[in-house]
C-alpha cells in the first residue's frame, strides 16, 4: 500500500473537514512520510493472528436498568450554539 | 509556607498547623507569583475552590476525616466538572461548560479534595509537547525555553512547580508518563479499566486513561485509592476489587524479578538517559530485586500501530463535534454540509485535523484491512510479547523517552518526529498494562529523566511499592526547579 493511494481532498470530505489549499499540500506531504512509517507493518505475517479491539476479556456488560434523573433539566439545551425553546436549530436540511 | 506533598499536607491539616483556606490561599498565591511564567493553567476555579476550603476546614473543626480533606488537587482540562469550563484546550470547546461531574471528579469531591482549575495540554490530548493548546503553551519549570510534554504538560508543570499538591491527567499514549518524565514528578497510567472514564472527554477510547499526577509515589497511591474502582457508568471499568494502594506500599519486595526489555535500550537511547536509567536498574538490585533480560521484539512497531488505531478511535470520537448540540459553531453555517466542515474546519487545530483524517483513511472503504485490521492485528502481536516477558518477570524497567524534554518548537514542523519520541510508552497502552514514571536523575543540562516501570494488569500495587521504595532510596523525586 503506497502514499499514492492517499487522496486528501476525498478523505476531507469523509471526514467533513474543509481543508485550505496551504493545508492539503501540507497535510498531503506529512502523510507519504507518515504512510511510508506505518507500511513497515507490512513486514510482519498477521495471516494467522487475532485482531485485538480490546484490552480486557469484556462481553455484554450489563446493568441494572434503573430510573434515574442522570442529567439536570434545563442544562442540556442551553448548551447548544443556536437554540429556541425547545429544540436545536440548523440550517435547513430539506 | 512551604507547599508540602499530598501525605504531608493531610498530617498538617488534621494537625491544625494551617487550615484548608490557608493552604488554598498560599497555593493561590504561588500560581498567581509564577504561572505566568510557567502558564501550567487554563483557568482557575478560585470561588468553587474556596466554598470546598471552607468546607474541609468546617470538617476538620468537626473532627471529621476523608482521604483528600482540604487537599488542593487540580484536573487536565478534559476532565468535566459540573458548572465549569472544559475545553480540551480546543476552540471548538472553548465556551463549553460541563453540566455534570466526571466519576473521577464525583469521587475527588467525596474524598474532600478542593479543585483548584483545569490545567493545559495539547488539544484534545494529542500531541507530546503542549504545543497544540489553543490557547497558550505551557513552559517546562526546569527551563522555560523547553517543552513540558504532553499531552498532560499542564498537569506535570502545575505539580513541578508547586502549583497544586497533585493533578490528574490523562494517558492514551504516553500523556501522563511522558511529561512526568520531562518534569521531573511521578506519573502513573493505571490499567486500561482501572480507573472510570465516565466525564472523561474521549479521545480513543480503547486506550485512554486517567491517572494521578504527583510529587511522590505514595501521593499516586493516596490518589488512587479515592479514584479508582469499577463504575456502572463506564461500561468498560474493570469489575475488580481494589486493593488499598497505601497499605500496599509496605510489602516486601525482596525477590521480585525485573524484566529489562533490551528494545528500550540502544541506538537513539540519549546517554544521558541510559546512564540515569542504568544506575536506576542498579539501585533496585541494591534493593534486594533481582534483573532479567527479556524482550519485546515488536517494540519497533508500536508507533505505527497506535497511530493507526488511536487516529481510527479519534476519527470516530470527534464526528461529534458537528456544530449542533455544543461547542463552536461556525458564523459561515449557510447550509448543512457547511456548518459541519467550516465549523470543524476553524474549530480544531491541526494536529487534530491530522490524526481525524490520518484515522479517517485507515477505516475508508479499500483500506480497511490493510491498515485497521493490521493495526490490530499488530497490537495483539505487541500484547503477546507483554504476555511472553511477564512469564519470566514480575515488572519490567526502562526509560520512558528516549532523551529529556526538548526545545519549544523543535519537533513542531515533523510530526512523525514528534510521535516517534513516545516509542517507550506507547507500548504499555496497547497491551493495556499499568505504568509508572519516576525521576531517575538529571542531564548535564540539569533536565529531569524519567524511570518506567511497567507492570502486570491490575498489578499498580506492585509498581507503586517498588516505585516508592525507589524514592526511599533515593533523592531524584525532591529535587525541585528554582521558579
Amino acid at each position: 500500500m503506497s502514499s499514492d493511494s492517499f487522496d486528501i481532498k476525498k478523505i476531507a470530505l469523509l471526514a467533513r473537514l474543509k481543508l485550505t489549499e496551504e493545508e492539503q499540500t501540507r497535510l498531503g506531504r506529512q502523510f507519504e512520510g507518515i504512510l511510508e512509517h506505518i507500511d513497515q507493518l507490512n513486514q510482519l505475517d498477521t495471516e494467522k493472528v487475532e485482531p485485538t479491539s480490546h484490552v480486557l476479556p469484556l462481553q455484554n456488560v450489563f446493568r441494572e436498568d434503573e430510573v434515574q434523573q442522570t442529567f439536570e433539566d434545563g442544562k442540556y439545551l442551553p448548551l447548544a450554539p443556536r437554540q429556541d425553546k425547545d429544540h436545536y436549530e440548523v440550517p435547513q436540511i430539506i | 509556607m512551604h507547599q508540602p506533598t499530598i501525605a504531608q499536607a493531610k498530617h498538617q491539616l488534621l494537625e491544625k498547623k494551617y487550615s484548608a483556606v490557608e493552604l488554598l490561599d498560599a497555593v493561590y498565591k504561588r500560581i498567581d507569583a509564577v504561572d505566568d511564567q510557567v502558564q501550567a493553567y487554563i483557568h482557575l476555579t478560585r470561588d468553587i475552590a474556596h466554598r470546598q476550603a471552607e468546607e474541609a476546614d468546617k470538617k476538620l473543626a468537626a473532627g471529621e476525616d476523608s482521604p483528600l480533606l482540604g487537599v488542593p488537587i487540580a484536573l487536565k482540562d478534559l476532565i468535566c466538572m459540573k458548572d465549569t469550563p472544559t475545553t480540551c484546550a480546543s476552540h471548538i470547546l472553548e465556551k463549553f461548560v460541563s453540566p455534570y461531574d466526571a466519576t473521577v471528579v464525583q469521587r475527588l469531591k467525596a474524598a474532600g479534595a478542593v479543585l483548584i482549575g483545569k490545567t493545559n495540554m495539547d488539544e484534545f490530548a494529542m500531541g507530546s509537547s503542549n504545543e497544540n493548546s489553543y490557547f497558550h503553551v505551557t513552559k517546562n519549570p526546569w527551563d522555560l525555553s523547553r517543552v513540558p510534554g504532553g499531552s498532560s504538560g499542564g498537569s506535570g508543570a502545575a505539580v513541578a512547580a508547586n502549583e497544586c499538591m497533585g493533578a490528574l491527567g490523562s494517558d492514551t499514549g504516553g500523556s501522563i508518563r511522558q511529561p512526568a518524565a520531562f518534569c521531573g514528578i511521578t506519573g502513573l497510567k493505571p490499567t486500561y479499566g482501572r480507573v472510570s472514564r465516565f466525564g472523561l472527554v474521549a479521545f480513543a477510547s480503547s486506550f485512554d486513561q486517567i491517572g494521578p499526577m504527583t510529587k511522590t509515589v505514595e501521593d499516586a497511591a493516596i490518589l488512587m485509592n479515592v479514584i479508582g474502582g469499577h463504575d456502572p457508568m463506564d461500561s468498560t471499568s474493570a469489575d475488580v476489587p481494589l486493593p488499598d494502594f497505601t497499605a500496599a506500599l509496605s510489602n516486601d519486595i525482596k525477590g521480585l524479578k525485573v524484566g529489562i526489555p533490551k528494545e528500550y535500550f540502544g541506538k537513539g537511547l540519549d546517554p544521558n538517559v541510559e546512564k540515569a536509567v542504568q544506575e536506576a536498574i542498579k539501585t533496585l538490585e541494591s534493593m534486594g530485586l533481582q534483573t532479567v533480560e527479556v524482550s519485546l521484539p515488536h517494540t519497533e512497531y508500536a508507533v505505527a500501530t497506535y497511530y493507526i488505531l488511536a487516529c481510527a478511535e479519534a476519527s470516530a470520537n470527534l464526528s461529534r463535534y458537528d456544530g449542533v448540540k455544543y461547542g463552536y459553531r461556525s458564523e459561515h453555517a449557510d447550509n448543512l454540509m457547511d456548518m459541519y466542515t467550516n465549523t470543524r474546519e476553524e474549530g480544531f487545530g491541526e494536529e487534530v485535523k491530522r490524526r481525524i483524517l490520518l484515522g479517517t483513511f485507515v477505516l475508508s472503504s479499500g483500506y480497511y484491512d490493510a491498515y485497521y485490521l493490521k493495526g490490530q492485528k499488530v497490537r495483539t502481536l505487541i500484547k503477546q510479547d507483554f504476555d511472553e516477558a511477564y512469564k519470566k518477570c514480575d515488572l519490567m524497567a526502562g526509560p520512558i523517552a528516549p532523551a529529556p524534554a526538548f526545545k519549544l518548537g523543535e519537533k513542531l514542523d515533523d510530526p512523525l518526529q514528534m510521535y516517534l519520541s513516545d516509542i517507550f510508552t506507547i507500548s504499555a497502552n496497547l497491551a493495556g498494562t499499568p505504568a509508572i514514571s519516576i525521576p531517575c536523575g538529571q542531564s548535564q543540562d540539569n533536565l529531569p529523566i524519567g524511570l518506567q516501570l511497567m507492570g502486570k494488569h491490575f498489578d499498580e500495587a506492585t509498581l507503586l511499592n517498588v516505585a516508592h521504595k525507589y524514592q526511599q532510596a533515593t533523592e531524584h523525586h525532591l529535587q525541585h526547579p528554582v521558579l
